[in-house]
């Protein structure tokens, strides 16, 4: 079964590069049977690819210990779940979920891509085969899954405890679905740039596939930074640590993508830069990839550090940045500039959007890639970490925000500000009354906190907005509203649905920051401690056995200091005797959007327990946000204007309509 | 303005803003990054009390102490030279005694150095890059 996998690989490798080449040639020489090689190839390739990962999966699953990559990653004790997920929780396997979904995506473009422009189809295909084939032989050469160890040892060494949790089923997947999902817009940009067309088709067919890879972005970093919040025991959401920036960098550029692909689509301007984008963006998603696969930072991501995979990676890497911005170089003078616009008007706002979030991303890039530089250069270590961020990206942000509910109020072509900020008056009211208030009840709430909290209404409150505006709502009937409510385009709530996330999540981040309560404390059996109208009554520990671990339970009884009972929070800490490696479970209780959090440290000389006991107002927002963005992004997703194979599809149900008739 | 002139005050503009927020990036990379100092390095060229730095080292043998409260002291060395650290809170589920660790913080006076984070390790045979690097120029940590 292994080596089956192994052959699969290296036969998915060939046909990368059969995928390359062939289609490439077909589309130069117009022969039209080279271009219909593509589709097939690809599909295959995936399917040769899956069967691939399906090997490893089996490995994994009975525990083949024979295998270096699963000795090295898993044991046989670890509950199924870890089995199965542990395959990706490691350099190797993650490798292979990385190509795995590359080829997916490119099945998918081959078959639902039948009536794109057929030299088009052969070179997006073709990109997607040379990002394929290098990445297949980056895996067959450094980093090989396959690897067989002689003897088999008995039992393995376990994953790493801290992987060992649902969000490693569900962090790296969807991360990797949106990396690799900007793959395809890349292929199509470089595509485009060799054709030496674009136009607005072009951009219907992307932004669906931009939406897509952004989805599921969101929800990867979403996961990731809610799994390090209960997983590390630090009480945080975000550290900005480099590994962080490095997924965050193309979210960044891939919603600015997102935002300039719409003009393109609806208003034919802004072509250039958005290929720009289409680039960059994919780009950054593969110095993400480098920085965290290389070993050039050091933390829990980098599974191993091996020197040849960094040099590797780096080939890759200015080999598709370097060729990619060297075509554009080349080509996109000869692109057909688009139409002109007012700077006041929704693509003068869009642009806007977009100076904003390059910009926001070009500092997220100089804080992420500095402290690297200054140690090559000069050798002296420095770190950069939230107070650079709070400085630079922060000062970035607060604009951005600002102007959000403004964007889908203007008019294309030539709008009023006027009347959009005339418009926008009910929702500057409400976050004006939610600032005083937050000013008047919260005892010691600062003002730039209280702002803080209005901004996140104003965007909440902008959204609702823009919604009541096109239904009409006040200005007719509750019937005639709700009707026009019910008929608006699905892409329009999903900007409204979107931005109300975004409003959601800055809620959480700016409550949580602000308005968080923060207790260590040292407790013997017996001692209460209170925090934000809690109390906490350490009731002594106990000791559980797990599967593969042994875990000491800090048992808390939780009441209000009222005195009403709220039963009990259980903080743990785990040890996994495989690796002697202790991790950390948060006890957690959840009030609303707000959470109580309790995390245990070590033994006082009198025999007593560090507690730190943490209170995370609206905390819950922060990734709930995220999923309602998520939400907004698949309901545009959901658009008529976007299902591009929808005409066809009609057609194909007339004829069989036709059909029945005559039958 | 022709469309050609639109286009490049557009440009113009979106420059200037970057230049700009470039400006904003490389002020605060001088005010908010912080430096990485092994004791070695504190000891031949002292750093003003109060400013940011990392301290970086392996925790040295013994040093560990705790009192009935929630303050630890412990002491980090690269061999040669030690500093004394107190830090208030829960230590990462890794730190132990001849372990590399790296705490952020600020002299106080007396020159002990008060952390207010410890860096966790994420596994057993993890060392942070920046103690691997500078114990291996002084040869008292090989791989």
């Amino acid at each position: 079964m292994v080596e089956i996998g192994h052959f699969a690989l290296v036969l998915a490798f060939a046909l990368a590069l059969v995928q390359a080449v062939l289609p490439f040639l077909g589309a130069v020489t117009a022969n039209e049977r080279l271009m219909a090689v593509a589709g097939p190839v690809t599909v295959t390739g995936f399917a040769l690819t899956a069967l691939s990962f399906a090997a490893l999966t089996h490995a994994y699953v009975v525990s083949d210990f024979s295998v270096a990559n699963v000795w090295e990653n898993s044991h046989s004790l670890k509950p199924m779940i870890y089995k199965v997920s542990g395959v990706w929780g490691n350099h190797e396997g993650s490798m292979l979920l990385w190509v795995l979904i590359l080829t997916f995506f490119g099945a998918l473009v081959a078959a639902f891509g039948r009536n794109l422009p057929a030299t088009l189809r052969a070179n997006v295909l073709s990109v997607q085969g040379l990002i394929g084939a290098a990445f297949f032989l980056f895996i067959l050469v450094t980093s090989n899954p396959f690897a067989r160890l002689v003897p088999a040892p008995i039992e393995g060494r376990d994953l790493n405890p801290v992987l060992q949790d649902v969000g490693l089923a569900i962090h790296p997947p969807l991360l990797y679905l949106g990396y690799v999902g900007f793959s395809v817009c890349f292929s199509f940009a470089v595509a485009a740039l060799i054709d030496g067309r674009i136009d607005a088709a072009w951009a219907r067919w992307v932004r669906p596939w931009t939406l897509a890879a952004w989805v599921f972005l969101t929800g990867g970093i979403a996961m990731g930074s809610y799994w390090a919040y209960y997983e590390l025991g630090w009480g945080g959401f975000w550290f900005w640590d480099p590994v962080e920036n490095a997924s965050f960098m193309p979210w960044l550029a891939g919603t600015a993508l997102l935002h300039s692909a719409i003009v393109m689509e609806k208003r034919s301007a802004l072509k250039i830069w958005t290929l720009l984008l289409a680039i960059l963006t994919f780009s950054l998603s593969l110095l993400g990839t480098f920085l965290v696969r290389s070993g050039v930072l050091t933390s829990v991501h980098a599974f191993a550090t091996d020197p040849s995979r960094g040099v590797f990676i780096l080939a890759i890497l200015t080999f598709f940045i370097g060729g990619s911005l060297a075509l554009f170089a080349l080509r996109s003078a000869a692109l057909t500039p688009g139409g002109v616009f007012h700077p006041i008007s929704r693509e003068g706002a869009l642009v806007l959007n977009n100076l904003f979030l390059t910009t926001a991303t070009a500092t997220v890039f100089v804080g992420t890639l500095y402290p690297l530089f200054i140690e090559a250069f000069s050798g002296d270590k420095i770190s950069v970490g939230a107070p650079f961020f709070d400085m630079t990206f922060g000062a970035l942000m607060v604009p951005l925000l600002v102007m959000v509910p403004f964007g889908p109020l203007l008019a294309w072509k030539r709008a009023d500000l006027y009347a959009a900020t005339q418009r926008l008056f009910v929702a500057f009211g409400g976050a004006l009354l939610v600032v005083l208030a937050v000013l008047a009840v919260v005892d010691g709430a600062s003002v730039a906190a209280a702002l803080g909290i209005g901004l996140a209404v104003w965007l909440v409150l902008g959204a609702l907005t823009d919604l009541a505006l096109r239904a009409g709502i006040g200005s007719v009937g509750p019937g005639v509203a709700l009707r026009r409510l019910a008929g608006l385009p699905r892409s329009t709530y999903g900007t409204a649905l979107a931005h109300l996330g975004l409003g959601l999540t800055v809620l959480g981040i700016v409550g949580v920051t602000s308005f968080q309560g923060e207790r260590i404390v040292a407790m013997r059996q017996g001692d209460t401690a209170e925090i934000a109208g809690y109390s906490l009554r350490f009731e002594g520990m106990r000791t559980v056995k797990g599967p593969n671990f042994t875990e000491d339970q800090g048992i808390f009884a939780l009441g209000t200091t009222a005195g009403r009972d709220l039963g009990e929070i259980v903080s743990a800490k785990r040890i996994y005797p495989a690796r002697q490696m202790p991790t950390t479970e948060a006890g957690i209780r959840t009030f609303g959007v707000s959470q109580l959090y309790v995390s245990l440290g070590d033994v006082t000389s009198d025999g007593g327990i560090v507690v730190r006991i943490w209170w995370k107002p609206m905390v819950t927002l922060i990734w709930f946000g995220a999923l309602v963005m998520m939400a907004g992004g698949g309901v545009s997703l959901l658009d008529r204007r976007l299902r591009v194979g929808a005409p066809a599809a009609r057609k194909r149900r007339d004829k069989v309509a036709v059909a029945g008739a005559v039958s | 303005m022709t469309r050609k002139q639109k286009r490049l005050s557009v440009i113009g503009g979106g420059m200037g803003f970057l230049a700009l927020a470039m400006l904003l990036v490389f002020y605060a990379l001088g005010q908010k990054a912080s430096y990485f100092y092994m004791p070695g390095d504190l000891a031949a060229n002292p750093v003003a009390e109060g400013q940011r730095i990392r301290l970086g080292g392996l925790v040295a043998e013994g040093s560990i102490k705790r009192g009935a409260g929630t303050e630890v002291d412990f002491s980090v060395t690269d061999g040669t030279d030690t500093v004394k650290v107190v830090y208030n809170g829960i230590l990462p589920d890794l730190f132990r005694e001849n372990q590399g660790v790296i705490t952020e913080g600020a002299f106080g006076a007396g020159g002990v150095f008060t952390a207010d984070s410890v860096l966790a390790k994420h596994d057993e045979t993890y060392m942070p890059k920046e103690v691997a690097d500078s114990l291996k120029e002084k040869g008292v940590w090989q791989e």
